[in-house]
């Protein structure tokens, strides 16, 4: 059809329904597309030759939002290397929003100081990063929010992230990346994927560009713009560091064994439960203790949730856990499980834990094992600052899993080198006492005054129950009563319930950096 | 009637052990200033123990002080310290004959008087560790009124015997455990059996364990805390066992209410000692339930 | 009781402390405290720094303290023990260590 002829269709269309005359007519195949016409030329468009590259190709500019995710944890070798580049070529007054910040972010002060980051949403700090941030580092307070309210922010537009720089561990030219392939397999995207959803642009680093299509799909070429090649996108070794370990302490074996006969008799272990263990090694280790109940007692999980580890894995290819839902892989046995059983699923953190997403995971969560740095004896939960005042944690899903599970569990020892776990009113609150029913220490078990059927039952079954009281007062004869904290007016950190409300803030502490 | 299954050791100068051990939960707690104490950390050691002894972390459980042996510069500063703070047993190791425990008890009898502490009140513990231990066993047993139980210490003893420690059923330890075990029981004191170093060995510990429960062993001295939920379990009398016992002492108690000499069950007549087994049976079903 | 050389007792591991005692110079008693948790519990541990060393009758010398999170039974014990051992005394008064 010739040209005049297709606009003469036009004006015919006009005539008849005038709101389709501004209809454009057909110009040429070539004449409308985003990316050229050279078709091999198109298919290696998003690789670009370096990071810097990629920058200039976002168009990121001074006072926008850039978003890292935290899956390499400890390894991570990513979000130093990128917010260096970034201030090397001048970028100022930067809002990093990165999934969580560990002790290995400390390089991110520098930027600080330096303006480039000037405001940080995070789910936690660590390290001489978080100390830093406690004596006031920054001007504007830090966002601490947790897994799902994270999603939660971004759905209701407080966060934009303008470009997201996504660590994964393989992708072809064309962006189609997992965390499973590769040299460097981190196992879970879930918080890179919602980032990819969210980004105005999607930046992918990765160590190993592989041939097209990169299978499976964690993250979609229909989400990424740019492909970067780096030498090292994290030493895995590195993720069950920390937070993430493995136990030998007989007193944390003490806990977790303590937690696992909570399960038993709570009135949730029956055939198909669910279950979440958190970070941090008496949870982690509950698990194993949790596996000889299920054997005994002829009872299989319908899935396990949350940050996947070697221990959840080992009881699913024992047939003891059905599915596994990993949003996080703990370590590089639930990364290489991820990759090879087909009920080991990848989902996002808005699938996971996001209060306001149509459908998320923990909202079918029978009992959850977490943990805490202080919990007070109204059971309201700390997961974010020291007893000194200083931010050393994270908020993680620990209130979101604690809202939407029947049964919350946390344990921690009762005392920490002298500092009392148990006390009277947590530094910081993060979890409300309203969502957690029992504390298990290595002291004794404490029933949340609410549950008064499931005190009854943990008592009926032999268990050391005692009030949170009790704890607290074992506790102060052990240790002392602690000097109150020395806080300045000044705040250095908000921290948002997931549903976005304020909960709480965090003062800067008195006194310099030692 | 107490228990006194678990007993474990801590040495006396590891301060986070002693901080926390308590909630472990073992019958008996032997803080030591022997052999898990350098000579340089002696003093500090016993210090250490006097100190943790006088506050009340370790209520409820029983606690035993390990001594250096007294023909050293440290066993008589230890039991000072040990009596002082109120531990409620002294533990004398290498016990060779009835005249050590004499020894130790004059001692003993000489600070509860000074210290102004009741007479009696620190009890006794010894631990044969050689062939002529094992053989004045009976003779070490009943040489005190404090004597409370003789343990038998595996390592030095098959040193000793010019043998060496196999897993937990070889027969090096056969005799002197028999030994031990008979003089404890004619003493009417408790008998502890050897400890099981490879901590990572739970079959192996608990095969030993199987082993000592059947011979007749009150229990064992443990060296690592996640030993202690192990042993208990394996004490723990069975489901059948438990309600056997009940049985017996309800019809020993109908008996008794009925002014019936004879106690009868299932037609069969029981007699006193099955009645005191039972009240055992329970006893230890009481303390840490029934064996899973 | 007096130190007469430097002694040294404890350890640097969690739950212990390090005590470092040395003679004074000019006859006084100087007492340095750092410690994981002096924000939490600085005056307690003080406190029983110096009630155990006037109990031990301890007038002058150089105390250097390096706490890791102790229990107060442990520090007594720890900062008896190195004036003991700095003022070279065999014999315990156990009134005094009480």
């Amino acid at each position: 059809m010739e040209k005049g002829q297709i606009n003469n269709l036009i004006q015919e269309l006009s005539a008849q329904c005038p709101d389709l005359g501004s209809l454009q007519s057909f110009a040429g195949a070539g004449s409308n597309v985003l990316h050229g016409n050279d078709i091999l030329q198109n298919r290696r468009r998003k690789l670009c030759a370096s990071l810097e590259e990629a920058i200039q190709r976002t168009g990121l500019e001074d006072g926008m939002t850039i978003s890292f995710h935290h899956a390499f944890r400890e390894g991570d070798k990513v979000i130093n290397m990128v917010m260096g580049t970034l201030a090397r070529l001048g970028f100022r007054n930067l809002t990093l929003a990165s999934s969580s910040l560990l002790n290995t972010n400390a390089p991110l002060i520098e930027h600080i100081k330096n303006g480039v980051i000037t405001k940080i949403y995070t789910s936690g700090l660590r390290g001489k990063l978080a100390d830093a941030i406690s004596h006031g580092l920054m001007d504007t307070p830090v966002h601490i929010h947790s897994h799902g309210g994270r999603v939660h922010l971004l759905q209701t537009g407080e966060i934009k992230i303008d470009v997201a720089f996504l660590a994964v561990s393989s992708s072809d030219v064309f962006g189609n990346a997992n965390g499973t392939r590769g040299r460097s397999p981190c196992g879970s995207l879930g918080y890179a994927k919602v980032d990819a959803g969210y980004a105005r642009q999607v930046v992918l680093l990765t160590d190993e560009i592989v041939a097209f299509p990169n299978t499976p799909i964690s993250i979609s070429q229909d989400r990424v713009d740019c492909v970067v090649k780096i030498d090292e996108v994290g030493d895995v070794s590195q993720i069950s560091q920390g937070a993430a370990r493995t136990t030998h302490d007989p007193r944390e074996l003490l806990i977790a064994r303590s937690a696992a006969d909570v399960v038993e008799f709570s009135g949730y272990f029956k055939q198909g439960f669910s279950l979440q263990t958190g970070s941090g090694g008496s949870s982690i280790a509950a698990t194993r203790f949790l596996e000889k109940k299920m054997i005994s007692n002829g009872i299989t999980a319908r899935f396990a949730l949350g940050g996947i580890t070697s221990s959840i894995v080992e009881l699913h290819e024992k047939g003891l856990i059905d599915v596994l839902v990993d949003t996080q892989s703990f370590d590089s046995v639930a990364a290489e499980s991820l990759g090879k059983s087909v009920k080991h699923l990848e989902v996002s953190t808005n699938e996971y834990a996001n209060p306001s997403s149509k459908g998320a995971f923990c909202d079918q969560l029978d009992v959850a094992i977490l943990s805490a740095l202080e919990i007070d004896t109204g059971f309201n939960v700390n997961v974010i600052t020291g007893s000194n005042g200083m931010i050393r944690g994270a908020s993680g899903g620990h209130c979101d899993v604690a809202a939407a599970a029947c049964l919350t569990i946390v344990v921690a020892p009762l005392i920490r080198c002298r500092i009392p776990t148990v006390v009277k009113r947590v530094t910081t609150l993060v979890t409300p006492g309203e969502s957690i029913d029992v504390l298990v220490t290595d002291h004794g078990i404490a029933v949340n005054p609410a549950r008064p059927e499931l005190d009854a039952r943990l008592r009926e079954a032999g268990l050391q129950v005692m009030t949170i009281e009790e704890l607290y007062n074992r506790a102060v004869s052990l240790s002392g009563v602690s000097e109150p904290i020395q806080f300045t007016d000044r705040i250095v950190g908000v921290i948002r319930y997931r549903d976005g409300s304020v909960i709480d803030v965090v003062r800067q502490v008195k006194g310099c950096l030692p | 009637m107490k228990l006194r299954r678990s007993m474990l050791f801590l040495p006396g100068s590891k301060a986070a052990m002693l901080s926390t051990a308590f909630v472990y939960k073992p019958d008996c707690v032997m803080f030591d200033l022997e052999d898990a104490v350098s000579l340089r950390e002696k003093d500090s050691a016993r210090l250490m123990v006097f100190h943790i002894l006088r506050t009340d972390a370790y209520k409820g459980i029983e606690t035993v002080v390990r001594i250096n042996p007294l023909n050293t510069p440290y066993g008589l500063k230890d039991l000072e310290a040990a009596i002082r703070a109120g531990a409620d047993a002294v533990r004398l190791p290498k016990t060779d004959c009835a005249n050590d425990i004499h020894e130790l008890d004059a001692e003993v009898a000489r600070i509860e008087m000074e210290c102004g502490c009741p007479i009696g009140r620190t009890k006794l513990l010894a631990a044969i560790e050689s062939a002529s231990g094992v053989i004045n066993a009976v003779s070490i047993a009943t040489a005190s009124k404090r004597m409370i139980g003789i343990a038998l210490a595996g390592f030095d003893y098959v040193i000793d015997m010019q043998s060496q420690r196999g897993d937990g059923a070889k027969p090096e330890l056969f005799y002197a455990r028999c030994a031990v075990l008979h003089a404890a029981r004619a003493a009417g004191i408790d008998a502890f059996d050897v400890v099981y170093s490879d901590i990572n060995d739970d079959a192996g510990f608990l095969k030993e364990v199987e082993l000592i429960r059947h011979l007749g062993f009150n229990g064992k001295s443990l060296i690592h805390p996640r030993q202690i939920e192990l042993l208990h379990n394996a004490y723990a009398p069975t489901e059948k066992e438990v309600s056997y016992s009940r049985r017996v002492i309800e019809a020993a108690a109908k008996a008794e209410k009925e002014g019936v000499g004879v106690i009868a069950l299932d037609g069969k007549m029981i007699d006193a000692p099955i009645v005191s087994q039972a009240q055992r049976v329970l006893q230890r079903a009481e303390a840490s339930g029934i064996r899973r | 009781m007096r130190i007469i050389t430097e002694a040294v007792a404890g350890s640097l591991e969690s739950s212990d402390l390090l005590v470092k005692v040395s003679p004074s110079r000019d006859k006084t008693l100087e007492i340095y405290v750092t410690s994981d948790v002096i924000e939490q519990f600085g005056t307690q541990i003080r406190h029983v720094v110096d009630d155990t060393l006037k109990r031990l009758a301890v007038t002058d010398g150089l105390i250097v303290i390096e706490d890791k999170g102790a229990l107060d039974y442990a520090i007594r014990a720890r900062v008896q023990t190195a004036v003991l051992r700095g003022a070279a005394c065999k014999e315990l008064n156990w009134e005094q260590l009480s």
